[in-house]
């Protein structure tokens, strides 16, 4: 085993998942690693994912769009899209502040792919959603509030 | 046991739209089941789409993403007739790929 693959399984922490990747193929170890360990899932405070993913609290940027309802009837499908306009987006964060699990979902983007996701997460509580972006090697950050009714996930 | 992945993708103008809507219960490990015992934890943790052999999107999720995990992305550079591929794996090991041709 190279030296790659066993940092990337180490990396994996928690739930090992960037090594169950890799070990099915299904990513490489630099695409392991270039998503970010799963570290990130364990942060309970936008502060934790930054030190997560080794940056400090990244600058706002107008070129990061948050599609989200102003308000979500219910707070266990709440559907919401992130578009960046930044060159060079590798990878787009979803986090939702005042979740349990801060981090919704984390993508990899690869170059010929749009950096324009949408998905739909649980919200706890109204709360404000982040969008964190990396590209060109940098992260970038945006924000829009979400109200929610009937909160979703308790169950 | 794991229940098959809904996919949709169209190609226009050389742009593939996917639509993916995954089946899975994405328990958070908070939930209490009806008697007051926490239902244990079990969530998709990683998702790959694959147009061909090249990997169009790689995602990580945690237990904050909806039951029946749904995705919208668009990719460049496939023609109607490809084929396009969603693989998942779960914090319990479980995986499985679904594979659809591009319209």
């Amino acid at each position: 085993m190279d030296w790659q693959r066993r940092d990337v399984l180490k990396a994996g922490g928690g739930l090992g998942l960037a090594g169950v990747l890799v070990a099915l193929g299904v990513i490489s170890p630099e695409q392991a690693l270039a998503a970010g360990n799963r570290a990130i899932f364990e942060a309970g405070s936008l502060d934790a994912v930054f030190a997560a993913l080794g940056t400090g609290k990244p600058p706002d940027s107008a070129d990061i769009v948050i599609s989200a309802p102003d308000v979500a009837e219910n707070g266990a499908l709440v559907s919401i899209g992130v578009a960046s306009r930044l060159p060079a987006t590798e990878q787009i964060v979803i986090l939702v502040d005042r979740n349990p699990n801060v981090v919704a979902a984390s993508f990899s983007v690869p170059p010929g792919t749009l950096p324009d996701i949408q998905t739909r997460v649980k919200m706890a509580e109204s709360s404000p959603v982040h969008a964190l972006v990396r590209a060109d090697g940098k992260f970038h950050m945006a924000r829009r509030d979400v109200r929610v009714t009937i909160g979703g996930c308790a169950g | 046991m794991t229940n098959p992945t809904r996919i949709r993708a169209v190609a226009r103008d050389g742009v593939t739209e996917v639509r993916v809507l995954m089946s899975h219960v994405m328990e958070t490990g908070r939930r209490k089941d009806p008697v007051g015992n926490l239902v244990p934890a079990h969530f998709i943790t990683g998702v790959a789409v694959r147009h061909n052999d090249r990997l169009v999107l790689a995602a990580e999720f945690g237990p904050s993403v909806s039951a029946n995990p749904y995705l919208l992305f668009r990719f460049n550079g496939a023609e109607k007739g490809e084929r396009l591929s969603v693989s998942w794996v779960d914090s319990r090991g479980e995986s499985r790929s679904d594979e659809v041709q591009i319209a």
